[in-house]
């Protein structure tokens, strides 16, 4: 990689605290699988070998929200689950990043019925709505790619001075 | 005898007047009964030696909107002696509609009943957990009612606030 051939030319290399802070992020991203229905295969299917979302420092999905800095929902989100998948999301450390996967996340999809959400920005700030129902593999890591570009634009101090009442972790 | 004669006739036999109607429609046989008597015929089913519905598979109702007796509450119980599965009916006229329970006859029947209350808002007399299934807590309407629409009512569900 270019990086070792620089090193090994002057030993050091100048950049941003910013620059290397949203690099080290944008590559790995920890998703917290939120698969709540038939979405949920696909995701799956996006971390075998052959799509291989460990290509993009993905692959480490984790069942705990606090270790987690991305949320894929994946599948139909019903009211009742609303506040699951919000409780969830509330536990997850900033900063964050959520992916409503799937025509039923984005705006409820086929389910236009009393029972599901539609569209889960209704209660969640959604990053990269996915398109498809469900969404190839290949459309998920690419909304995974924008997200990483999304978190390349940031800044370190964007992300500060947040208090508790900012991050609404009390109970709604 | 033929197999659903032989119900029937067991069945006419001990409830008489109770049995309101008997109706065969391709091979499924129905047989509506007083409400008061449902757990009584539950039992008897079950427990004669001839016929032993041991298994009840699946609670439901049927809401009419206009009728009278508006709701229908029907089961569907199995006997794997003869081999035959027998739809039990139960009109239900008071409001709100309520009808004994049937869990004492066959356990199976505690969820079937619930999933019916949440989605009906029949109240099963002695049920021993009478909560709702899929609906959350707090819930105050019954889905499958012909007057609900089908979009919900709004505000009624409540969602969690929107962060930021
Ligand atoms: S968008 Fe389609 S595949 Fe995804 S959860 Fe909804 S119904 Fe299932």
């Amino acid at each position: 990689m270019g990086l070792e051939a620089k090193l090994q030319q002057d030993g050091f290399i100048t950049t941003t605290i910013d620059a290397v802070v949203a690099w080290a992020r944008k590559s790995s991203v920890w998703p917290m699988p939120m698969g709540i229905s038939c979405c949920a295969i696909e995701m799956i299917a996006a971390a075998d070998p052959k799509y291989d979302i460990a290509r993009f420092g993905s692959e480490v999905m984790r069942f705990t929200p606090r270790q987690c800095d991305l949320m894929i929902v994946a599948g139909t989100v019903t009211y009742k689950m609303a506040q699951v998948v919000r409780r969830i999301y509330d536990q997850m450390p900033e900063p964050k990043w959520v992916i409503a996967m799937g025509a039923c996340t984005s705006s409820g999809g086929m389910y236009r019925s009393y029972s599901v959400v539609q569209g889960i920005d209704q209660f969640l700030p959604v990053d990269v709505y996915t398109a498809g129902c469900p969404p190839r593999p290949e459309n998920l890591l690419n909304a995974l790619m924008t997200i990483q570009e999304k978190i390349g634009k940031t800044k370190a101090r964007d992300f500060q001075n947040r208090t508790l009442a900012d991050l609404e972790l009390a109970q709604n | 005898m033929d197999l659903k004669e032989l119900i029937v006739e067991k069945v006419k036999e001990k409830f008489g007047s109770a049995l309101e109607e008997v109706t065969d429609f391709r091979d499924d046989l129905s047989l509506t009964i007083k409400k008061d008597q449902i757990v009584a015929l539950g039992k008897f089913l079950k427990e004669d030696p001839d016929l032993e519905f041991i298994m009840c598979r699946d609670i439901t109702a049927i809401d009419w909107a206009t009728r009278k007796k508006r709701f229908t509450a029907v089961y569907h119980v199995y006997s794997f002696k003869l081999n035959y599965t027998l739809r039990l009916k139960a009109n239900i006229d008071d409001d709100p509609p309520t009808i004994q329970t049937v869990t004492s006859v066959w356990r199976s029947a505690d969820w079937y009943e619930r999933e019916t209350f949440d989605m009906y808002g029949i109240k099963f007399i002695n049920h021993p957990d009478l909560r709702r299934m899929y609906m959350p807590e707090g819930f105050e309407y019954h889905p499958l009612r012909k007057d609900f629409p089908v979009l919900g009512i709004p505000g009624s569900l409540p969602l969690p606030k929107r962060a930021e």
